[in-house]
C-alpha cells in the first residue's frame, strides 16, 4: 500500500479544492490553506490554475470563476465539479479500519457515536468499504472507563503500581495525561514526580489509587512517549545479556525485544537489554536449562547460587 | 506535475465529466486545450497518444473511473466519459461528533501508507463539506501500528486472490514458502494474524503478521476463491488465546518484603516466622512452577505435589547445567 503519488498529489486536491469551496463560501483563503495543509500562497496558486480551466468552449461562462479578494474566496460556477472523488479502496480501507479499531477499543467514550460514524462511512464508501479485517481488543470495559473519567475529571492521582522489571509496589503521586492502547493493553500516560519523567502505567498494574484534591499539573517538559515502536525500547545505557537459547525456548525473541539473534548449531545465541539483573534472573530461572547464561558472569553466578540455595530448602527435612 | 499538465488533467476530467456520450480521443484532441497536434503527422501524432496514455494511466490511478466505450455500433474506435455518479462521492451528513470520531481515527495510524490514505480519505470528506475538528480527542487513544504484510493480504483477501510469502516461525530457522487463500485479516489483541486456506496443508490456517519475511506476492487471477459463508476470522485466530481456568490452589511460602508479583496473585496471606504464606489460584502448574523459581529461595512450595514437583524439577535442571 503506498499513499498517492506526489505527482498526483496536486491534480487529488484540485478536484477537492472546487467542491470543498462551494460548500463554504466565503471562506477566509488562510483557513482553507489550512485544511488542506498547504501555504497561503500555494493555494493561491491553486485558485489561479483552476480559474483557468473549465467546460469545453473555455469561454466566460464556461470557466471555473470565483470571487477571490484579499482573505476570502466564493466560488460562483464549478464547471461540473461540484463533488469530490468517491473514496480509493486504500481510503475506505483505512477509514474503516481505523474505525473499527477505535469502536473496538475498550473505554472509549460515546462507542454509539463512532458506531454511527463507521456505518455512514461504509455507505458513503459502497463496495470499496467492504474490507475483510476483523478487530477485536478485549480489555477490561469498566476500568478504562473508571480512568477515563479520572483523567478527564483532572486531578493528581496517588496511586499504587506495580513494577514488573523490578518487581516492586511502589506508592507514587502522578499528574494524569492521556490514556493510550498499544499492542492491546491499556495505559495511562503520566508524569511521575517521584521519577521526574513521563511514564507510561499500565492500567492492569494499579493496584489501588486515590484521586487527590489539587490538579493534574504535568510541567511542561511532560511529553507523550512515541509509542509507535512499542513501550519498550531498551536504550543503550542498558546493560547487555548474552544468552544461549535452545529451541523451546527461542519465542522469547519475538516477545520480548531483543538486540541480536545469531544462529549457534542447534542453538542461537541472543543478546538483549535488561533493566534489572533481578528481572533477568526470574526470567532465566523460569526458562530453565533451555537457556544458558554467557554474560554477564555475575548473572551467571547469581542464577546457579539462587537455584542451589533454592534447592536446598527441598532437602532440608523439616524446614 | 508541470502546471500545464495538471490544467490539462483538470479540463479532461471537466470535459469528460461533461459529456453523455462517449468522446473518442481524436474528439477529445480537438476539444482539450493542451492536446494540440497534427493527426496527419506521425511522430505528432504518436506523441499526442502517448501523452493521452500517459494522462489516462494518471487519472486511473487517482481514482477516477474512465469509461470506455463507442458512441454508436457504427463507431470502431473506442471513446471515453465520466458517469457523475460513478466519479462522486455520495452524500454523507456527519453529525459533529461523528466527523470528530473520523477525524481521531484517520489520525490512528503510524504507518507510512495508511496515514496517506487515511488523510486523502478525510480531505474527500472534508470536500463534501463535513467539518471535521483537528482538535477532537477521545478518551483512550489506540496507538495502531500494523505490520507491512497488512497492505496487501487487506487487498488480496479483498479481490480473492492468492498469495504467497515467506514465513518464519521462531523455533525454525529458515523460513518456509506459504501458499494462501486469504479469507480476512485479523487484529486480536493489538497483534496482526491472516486467516485463510493453506493450499500446501489444506487446511484453515492462520499466520501472524510479524513473522512474514519480505513481500507478498499476489498468485494467479482475482476471484479466485470463495470464503466459507459467514466465516468468523476472530474465532479461528482467538481460540489460541482464551482464557485459562484458575482452578488449582498453591500454597507457597514467601519471604517478607519479596515477590511482590506473587502477593497480587494471592487470594489470601497469612504472616509466619518464615515469611507469608500465599494462596495462589493457578490453571497450569508448570506455568506457575516456570514463574515461582524465578524468585530462588525467597519462595519456598508447600503444596500441592504437582507444584512442588515442578519446581524441584526445574531447580534440579539448572543447577546440572550451570
Amino acid at each position: 500500500m503506498t499513499g498517492p503519488r506526489p505527482t498526483g498529489d496536486r491534480l487529488g486536491r484540485l478536484l477537492n479544492l472546487v467542491p470543498y469551496l462551494l460548500a463554504r463560501p466565503g471562506i477566509l483563503v488562510a483557513e482553507a490553506a489550512a485544511d488542506f495543509g498547504v501555504t497561503e500562497k500555494t493555494l493561491r496558486e491553486d485558485l489561479e490554475l483552476l480559474w483557468v480551466c473549465g467546460l469545453p468552449g473555455y469561454g466566460p461562462g464556461d470557466l471555473i470563476d470565483m470571487a477571490l479578494d484579499d482573505t476570502t474566496v466564493t466560488i460562483s460556477h464549478d464547471a461540473g465539479i461540484d463533488r469530490p472523488l468517491r473514496l480509493t479502496q486504500d481510503e475506505a480501507l483505512a477509514l474503516v479500519v481505523a474505525l473499527r479499531m477505535l469502536a473496538e477499543t475498550p473505554g472509549t467514550g460515546n462507542r454509539d457515536v463512532i458506531e454511527r460514524a463507521l456505518a455512514k462511512i461504509e455507505t458513503a464508501a459502497g463496495d470499496q468499504a467492504d474490507a475483510p479485517v476483523a478487530v477485536r481488543l478485549p480489555g477490561n470495559e469498566k476500568r478504562l472507563d473508571e480512568f477515563r473519567a479520572v483523567v478527564e475529571r483532572g486531578h493528581a492521582l496517588r496511586m499504587t503500581y506495580y513494577t514488573a522489571a523490578r518487581d516492586e509496589t511502589t506508592e507514587r503521586v502522578v499528574d494524569p495525561m492521556r490514556m493510550v492502547m498499544v499492542d492491546g493493553r491499556a495505559y495511562l500516560e503520566a508524569w511521575c514526580r517521584r521519577a521526574e519523567g513521563t511514564r507510561l502505567f499500565r492500567v492492569d498494574r494499579i493496584d489501588a489509587y486515590e484521586e487527590l484534591a489539587e490538579p493534574s499539573l504535568p510541567p511542561e517538559e511532560a511529553v507523550p512517549h512515541d509509542v509507535s515502536e512499542g513501550v519498550f525500547r531498551p536504550g543503550p545505557e542498558l546493560q547487555l545479556v548474552t544468552l544461549r537459547v535452545g529451541r523451546g525456548s527461542r519465542w522469547i525473541t519475538e516477545y520480548y525485544p531483543v538486540e541480536e539473534v545469531t544462529r549457534a548449531g542447534d542453538e542461537w545465541v541472543v543478546t538483549m537489554r535488561v533493566t534489572d539483573l533481578g528481572w533477568a534472573q526470574r526470567l532465566l530461572l523460569g526458562l530453565g536449562p533451555d537457556v544458558t547464561v554467557l554474560g554477564p558472569p555475575e548473572l551467571l553466578t547469581r542464577i546457579h547460587d539462587q537455584a542451589t540455595a533454592a534447592l536446598d530448602q527441598y532437602s532440608t527435612p523439616g524446614r | 506535475m508541470s502546471r500545464t499538465r495538471t490544467e490539462r488533467l483538470v479540463n479532461l476530467v471537466i470535459c469528460l465529466l461533461s459529456t453523455r456520450r462517449f468522446l473518442t480521443a481524436a474528439q477529445i484532441a480537438a476539444t482539450v486545450p493542451g492536446y494540440e497536434h497534427d493527426p496527419e503527422d506521425p511522430r505528432d501524432h504518436e506523441a499526442f497518444q502517448r501523452k493521452f496514455e500517459r494522462d489516462k494511466a494518471e487519472l486511473r490511478e487517482l481514482g477516477v473511473p474512465l469509461e470506455t466505450g463507442t458512441a454508436s455500433v457504427f463507431d470502431q474506435e473506442p471513446g471515453y466519459r465520466i458517469a457523475h455518479r460513478e466519479y462522486a462521492l455520495p452524500d454523507i451528513l456527519l453529525e459533529p461528533d461523528e466527523a470528530a470520531a473520523v477525524g481521531i481515527a484517520a489520525r490512528l495510524w503510524q504507518h507510512a501508507g495508511l496515514a496517506a490514505a487515511a488523510s486523502s480519505g478525510l480531505a474527500k470528506l472534508r470536500a463534501a463539506g463535513v467539518e471535521v475538528d483537528p482538535q477532537a480527542t477521545l478518551g483512550v487513544e489506540p496507538i495502531v501500528t500494523v505490520d507491512p504484510a497488512f497492505g496487501p493480504l487487506a487487498a488480496a483477501a479483498r479481490d480473492r486472490r492468492a498469495v504467497t510469502f515467506s514465513y518464519r516461525v521462531p523455533e525454525v530457522d529458515d523460513p518456509a514458502t506459504r501458499r494462501l487463500e486469504p479469507w480476512g485479516v485479523v487484529c486480536w489483541r493489538g497483534r496482526w494474524y491472516v486467516v485463510g486456506h493453506d493450499r500446501d496443508r489444506g487446511a484453515t490456517r492462520c499466520f501472524r503478521l510479524s513473522r512474514i519475511v519480505g513481500a507478498v506476492r499476489p498468485v494467479g487471477r482475482a476471484e479466485a476463491f470463495v470464503p466459507p459463508e459467514n466465516v468468523d476470522l476472530i474465532s479461528h485466530v482467538a481460540k489460541w488465546s482464551g482464557p485459562v481456568a484458575h482452578n488449582g490452589r498453591a500454597t507457597v511460602v514467601v519471604k517478607q518484603g519479596r515477590g511482590a508479583m506473587l502477593r497480587r496473585w494471592a487470594t489470601d496471606t497469612v504472616p509466619g516466622p518464615d515469611g507469608d504464606r500465599l494462596t495462589i489460584p493457578y490453571g497450569d502448574a508448570e506455568y506457575l512452577a516456570s514463574k515461582l523459581v524465578g524468585y530462588g529461595p525467597d519462595v519456598k512450595v508447600e503444596g500441592p505435589p504437582e507444584v512442588r514437583e515442578a519446581v524441584i524439577q526445574r531447580l534440579k535442571e539448572v543447577v546440572a547445567r550451570s
